[in-house]
């Protein structure tokens, strides 16, 4: 018999046979009889009127077969889509573009060769208009509107906290440091582009989309909303969301690209494939990030953190494109209290429009949970160095103690569980910290630059509870169906999609853990909206909280029908049955026994009469709070005085996300999460001009880190069970992004910190560093 | 835009095509041969997804022309097994967890294969700058060094 391999197993991945011999199935391996390619037009200028559009060249070229413009959807009234976040965004416009890289035209063709010669052929005559790139002055009298439709360039205003009381708490602070905290816009830049085949069955009014989408069964709804009044109806659309190549929150949105192919394969009838090319991804596709930050806190004289303020303006282009939980427009962003322990917070945000891409996307995060935690750790950090205290000394003075939870945030979150101490002092025992604290001593004697950073996150995922998270209406549960064969194998299929985090082993294990069933005979399904239970997927590291919960719920409920059957087939009473692993036996009586395989078996061939045949449950999973993973990380940089040039001499990072259901893949997980924190935090940022052109539209100037640049990780791990998931799993794989940007820049501070420098902002670039070297009189010049 | 007849060996099986002189190798492998195992993750030879074997070296094939590969022998990702058996450096990346979205993964073997050829006990700083052609957005390359090391050692044996 096969291993069970249940929690705690590395077993390797299931879905690796596939994925190493070329046979992983992503959107453009898809083909289908009759494909036709489509191709998009887009602006050079970030605002401008359209004065003309001639489509008469292109139409001359053998195997260009049709073009969409903006004003053939209007008459289907599909020139605009609804938004995730509840704001709406062209298809294609009718007379203004409002971003550099908008889509314009369509071109439909019988190659992606020939399309793009389309594409080269289309004349748009445009005439410029006043672009507004920086949000604040997009909030100052008498701006650029962005929205024709909207009345100025603020999008909403967001506040939570208690205001009075903690001006108060500033009024009688000993010591208040403030700092403006820019989170760069960027990018998520999975290594598969977007794109979708759309395959339209005029005879049967069925639409099978396949699509690179983390969120099937949302695109489905979506699509039967903003289609249905031109005979989409929702039991006739499929959605097929294949092998994603990465996800990391941008293939959340619906982008105009899908809406186009649909409306092409209606058209023209023949199935309709769009492939977004790198530039066209980073160019257009939903950025993330863009927070401009002006955060202050707040001390007693004995050093103990009394109140925070943070006042925001969030940039997200030209609509608020972003996935956020309808209730929360900034996200989870008030969880920027972060492990800290104390009662007074005020925090506003003023979302923005801007002549930018749209998005806002939560890139590998929560919801807002990396802008929050940069600012947070920064600000402890800015703090320790204010009052001359050690930084890893005072967050263990101000942490949130062990027996404090379950604990109530300032700001209104109920955090589940955590062991701050333990992490940090775990994470300083396996950095050697006090001797590195000792060796920078020296060498700064000596005029080198050494800096020791730390991180000390809260995450917040798992959304989410119904009561508080929707998106669209769509209350963010999560689901899992699970149908076990009459020979013991199972197939269970789930609301969430993997992008590459495993699922198809780690759900196994979840359910082999709770049934006996070995992981390796259960096969997991996910993407498919015809046979998938609804789900709202996999993004905000939800998909173990919710759809992770929701297999072991289910697999409960078949082990209570297991155990009747057992008392059934032992006769014997339900309550003297002991279960074990795999079997149930009698109580006192080993040798009567039956295993998961018999029961499963007598569930199709030998039930109780009052019973239902078969053997399969479904649950639909409403977690009853948020869970809270968190960490400790220390970062280790050495500066060059010649260069400016950081580098990372050690990172140690430990991590509590709970139950580990696969420790390698937790692993892996956390390695991966830590490099796209690290990218952000010294390479990469996409930077606009004042005329809204992106500079790093392409991969060799958006620095995507190699296996060169990347630090070499070192992990450790704490285990802090959360007490309301099945399981005691919290999720993992954003929580090394959102922790790592702050560690490497309160490194990079704390070297630099005795010069003068209070703050820089990520990316920590050689360029910027020296020249705050050479502000502060410490560049080594030739 | 001109024709050209070419014969390209892939993976020991000869095709013959007519092809535009435009065609990108990587195009052709995948469209025009169905072998959709090579990857194109963008478009300026910065990533490598696309990396395949030609006449014995790693290229990128975004950034070859099909014409280009003419009387050649190219190895792709499907052709990495023998007989069944998967190449040490399959067994590599499973072993070790290098993988995850796998994606990328077809290019990294690929380049890692050709690293070795050229360098059978390579040192990690040599894996890591070896490897620095390709780009892989999940793994954070910890464990696709330990892939390569570990195939390193199995074909010493």
């Amino acid at each position: 018999m096969a291993e069970i391999h249940g929690l705690g197993s590395s077993m390797k991945r299931k879905e690796d046979a596939r994925f190493i011999q070329g046979k992983g199935n992503y959107i453009d391996d898809h083909k289908l009889p009759g494909m036709l390619w489509l191709d998009i037009v887009r602006s050079p200028y970030a605002h401008a009127k359209i004065k003309s559009i001639d489509t008469s060249k292109a139409a001359k070229i053998p195997g260009v077969l049709g073009f969409i413009t903006g004003k053939d959807l209007e008459k289907y009234n599909l020139h605009w889509m609804p938004t995730l976040a509840g704001d709406k965004q062209m298809v294609l416009p009718i007379d203004t573009v409002k971003y550099q890289s908008q889509e314009v035209v369509a071109v439909i063709a019988t190659d992606r060769y020939t399309a793009a010669d389309g594409v080269a052929a289309v004349e748009v005559e445009y005439e410029p208009l006043p672009v507004v790139v920086d949000p604040h002055k997009a909030l100052e009298p008498g701006a650029t509107k962005v929205r024709d439709d909207k009345e100025s360039n603020r999008i909403w205003h967001w506040e939570v906290g208690d205001q009075d009381g903690t001006e108060a708490v500033f009024k009688n602070a000993a010591t208040v440091v403030k700092e403006k905290i820019y989170i760069p816009r960027i990018h998520v830049a999975s290594m598969e582009t977007c794109g979708c085949l759309a395959d339209w069955d005029g005879v049967n009014k069925q639409l099978t989309f396949y699509v690179t989408s983390q969120a099937p069964h949302i695109y489905r709804t979506v699509l039967a909303l903003v289609a249905g009044h031109v005979g989409l109806s929702e039991e006739n659309i499929r959605v097929v969301s294949p092998d994603l190549g990465g996800g990391f929150g941008g293939k959340v949105p619906v982008y105009p690209g899908y809406v186009l192919a649909v409306a092409a394969s209606v058209l023209l009838g023949h199935p309709i494939k769009w492939i977004e090319d790198r530039s066209e991804n980073l160019a257009a596709d939903s950025f993330a990030r863009d927070y401009h930050i002006n955060a202050e806190l707040a001390a007693d004289k004995d050093g103990h953190i009394i109140g925070m303020r943070m006042d925001t303006v969030a940039d997200h282009g030209y609509s608020d494109a972003q996935a956020a939980p309808s209730k929360f427009p900034a996200g989870m962003f008030h969880i920027a209290t972060g492990s800290y322990d104390f009662q007074k917070a005020f925090m506003k945000v003023d979302g923005v429009y801007t002549n930018k891409p749209p998005g806002g996307v939560a890139y590998r995060c929560s919801f807002r949970v990396t802008e929050a935690v940069h600012a947070i750790e920064r600000m402890v950090d800015i703090m320790a160095h204010e009052r001359g205290e050690d930084p890893a000394e005072f967050r263990m003075k101000n942490f949130i103690k062990a027996e404090q939870f379950p604990y109530m945030s300032a700001l209104g979150w109920e955090y589940d569980s955590g062991d701050y101490h333990k992490a940090l002092k775990l994470a300083m025992d396996m950095v050697g910290y006090a001797d590195l604290r000792k060796e920078q001593a020296e060498k700064r004697a000596r005029g080198e630059l050494m800096g020791i950073g730390i991180s000390s996150f809260t995450e917040i995922v798992g959304a989410g509870p119904a009561h508080q998270f929707d998106i669209i209406g769509l209350k963010m549960f999560d689901s899992c169906e699970i149908r076990v064969h009459p020979t013991g194998k199972a197939v269970a299929r789930f609301g969430t999609k993997s992008q590459g985090q495993g699922h198809e082993t780690t759900y196994a294990q979840i359910i082999a853990q709770e049934l006996g069933i070995p992981a390796e005979y259960i096969k997991i399904e996910e993407g498919d909206t015809d046979t998938a239970p609804y789900g709202l997927g996999t993004y905000a590291s939800r998909s173990t909280p919710t759809a992770g919960a929701a297999a072991a719920v289910a697999a409960r409920k078949l082990r209570d029908k297991a155990r009747k059957i057992a008392a059934h087939l032992l006769e014997c009473a339900e309550e003297d049955l002991v279960w074990d692993a795999d079997r149930f036996h009698v109580k006192g009586s080993p040798t009567k026994v039956k295993t998961i395989q018999e029961l499963v078996f007598a569930a199709y061939t030998n039930y109780p009469a009052d019973m239902e045949g078969g053997f399969e449950a479904t649950h639909y999973y409403n977690p009853p709070n948020l869970t809270y993973p968190f960490g400790s990380y220390i970062c280790v940089v050495d500066i060059d005085r010649g260069t400016g040039q950081v580098t990372t001499r050690r990172f140690v990072a430990v991590d509590d996300c709970g139950t580990r259901i696969n420790p390698m893949i937790v692993e892996g997980q956390i390695h991966g999460g830590l490099t796209q924190g690290f990218a952000p935090a010294m390479m990469e940022e996409m930077q606009y001009d004042a005329d809204g052109n992106l500079y790093g539209g392409t991969f060799m100037d958006y620095m995507v880190p190699t296996a060169v640049e990347s630090p070499k990780w070192e992990v450790g791990e704490t285990v802090t069970p959360s007490p309301h998931h099945p399981i005691g799993a919290k999720g993992v794989g954003e929580s090394p992004t959102v922790g790592a940007p702050p560690a490497f820049a309160n490194a990079v501070v704390d070297a630099l910190w005795h010069l003068g420098v209070r703050h820089v902002d990520i990316p920590i670039t050689a360029p910027k560093v020296y020249a705050l070297l050479k502000k502060h009189g410490a560049a080594l010049e030739e | 835009m001109s024709t050209h007849h070419i014969h390209v060996t892939i993976n020991g099986t000869l095709h013959h095509a007519d092809v535009e002189s435009r065609l990108l190798l990587v195009h052709f492998i995948r469209d025009n041969l169905n072998m959709t195992g090579t990857h194109i993750g963008c478009d300026s030879s910065s990533c490598g997804a696309c990396t395949v074997h030609l006449n014995g070296r790693a290229v990128k094939s975004c950034t070859v022309l099909a014409v280009q590969a003419n009387d050649g022998e190219i190895t792709t990702v499907e052709g990495l097994a023998t007989n069944g058996a998967l190449h040490p450096i399959q067994e590599g990346f499973h072993q070790c967890h290098a993988l995850q979205c796998g994606f990328c993964t077809p290019g990294m073997m690929m380049s890692s294969v050709a690293l070795l050829t050229g360098n059978p006990n390579p040192t990690e700083d040599e894996i890591r700058w070896g490897l620095s052609g390709n780009l892989c957005r999940c793994t954070g390359y910890n464990n696709i060094v330990k892939a390569v090391q570990y195939a390193a050692e199995k074909m010493k044996s």
